[in-house]
């Protein structure tokens, strides 16, 4: 009879079992590291929260010259191009008081120094999306561990029907190719990738420079106080802070889309 | 049959030109690509083999890792780390796509669509 009996391999197995020698253990032993997977982690560096908040002060704000270095400043870092048409892409942009906030207007806000005062607005990652609700490809998700509303342009289809959900205006249309409007037609930021034609773009609350521990592009070229960027769920925080202590408003609350991004007024 | 030489000729004319590609390009096979792999690596994130069949498994794997649940970093079976990027991991060591990606990729004739929003870094200058 050829190779190990029954009775024999019985025993054997029986006091390697006794002896811990079998599965993980024994190729732990003989051959550390080698069953090992390969595994895809977090960047210990990361910022994290539980829902991440901006704050906008209105009254830091007091004239254009104050909003173009923030959004320029978001929109080299994340190649979004200058189209000077009606199809030009925006991440955030300044609009006057009567546009961002409908409902709170009335003629004599316009006797006010509200009048003619530059209010940037941006995605406001809502804690109920609509665009969210509305993508068919499920390019466009909510992140439920920290509330940012992102897109997987990989996923995207362009078929617009988050515009057409959004009540912001937040996301722009790729109509033609982006890279023909970038600065000298080459990307400003060339770690990030642009996009491509026939997809929907928007604000992300700067999610890749998160990811490494950098705060949003326009947090940080805002002046002292003008932005604050946060965790709202940290009672603690400067941003929960800041909502505490004043009056604040959001865009279009009676939508219950429950904005991430709030004004103090 | 009416036209009989005619039809035959016909066809033989149409099978010929039908299949020029073949006997136009008869005996005559294209060279295997040659890539220029990175001098100063000896091994990728994962076995040569896995990576020459399966590297768009593992890209479309970073993608969704990245994208969807925010996982930027990739341990690797022997426990080194890479950052999960395409533009700034993979073009890294191999830093001339002209003389990597696109020599396989033209060779079947495949046009995956990656660098129409991932931004292609400068080729290197050639010594």
């Amino acid at each position: 009879m050829r190779g190990i009996k029954r009775r024999d391999f019985i025993k054997i197995a029986g006091i390697s079992a006794a002896l811990g020698l079998g599965g993980k253990t024994a190729f732990e032993l003989i051959a550390p590291g080698r069953l090992d997977a390969a595994e895809e982690v977090p960047n210990a560096a990361a910022f994290k929260a539980k829902h991440w908040g901006m704050a906008i002060d209105l009254r830091k704000f007091k004239d254009a010259s104050q909003v173009k270095p923030i959004v320029d400043a978001c929109h080299l870092t994340h190649n979004v191009p200058a189209i000077p048409t009606k199809q030009d892409i925006k991440w955030i942009w300044a609009t006057g008081f009567d546009h961002a906030f409908t409902h709170k207007t009335h003629v004599l806000i316009a006797e006010t120094e509200m009048k003619d005062k530059p209010i940037l607005v941006l995605c406001n990652h809502c804690e109920n999306p609509p665009c969210v609700r509305v993508c068919p490809t499920k390019a466009t998700f909510k992140r439920e561990e920290d509330g940012i509303v992102l897109m997987d342009f990989h996923r995207c289809i362009g078929c617009r029907f988050c515009m057409g959900a959004c009540p912001y205006g937040s996301r722009s249309f790729n109509f033609g190719d982006p890279r023909e409007y970038l600065k000298e037609g080459k990307p400003t930021n060339p770690d990030y990738p642009t996009r491509t034609k026939g997809v929907v773009e928007k604000c992300n609350f700067c999610a890749e420079r998160l990811a490494v521990g950098k705060i949003p592009a326009c947090v940080e070229a805002a002046g002292p106080g003008q932005m604050l960027f946060g965790d709202l769920t940290d009672p603690r925080s400067e941003i929960r802070k800041a909502l505490r202590e004043r009056y604040s408003i959001r865009r279009k609350p009676y939508l219950g889309t429950r904005p991430s991004v709030y004004y103090l007024v | 049959m009416y036209d009989k030489g005619k039809i035959i000729l016909g066809l033989v004319i149409f099978v010929v030109i039908f299949t020029t590609p073949f006997w136009w390009n008869a005996g005559v096979a294209k060279p295997v690509p040659q890539i220029e792999l990175p001098k100063k690596e000896k091994y990728c994130v994962d076995a040569k083999d896995y990576m020459r069949t399966s590297h768009m498994v593992l890209l479309n794997n970073w993608r969704d890792s990245v994208v969807r649940n925010g996982n930027r970093i990739y341990e690797a079976d022997d426990g080194r780390k890479f950052n999960m990027s395409l533009t700034n991991q993979c073009l890294s060591c191999h830093d001339s796509k002209a003389k990597f990606c696109d020599r396989c990729h033209n060779y079947l004739q495949v046009a995956p669509y990656c660098w129409d929003c991932h931004v292609i870094p400068p080729e290197p200058k050639e010594k």
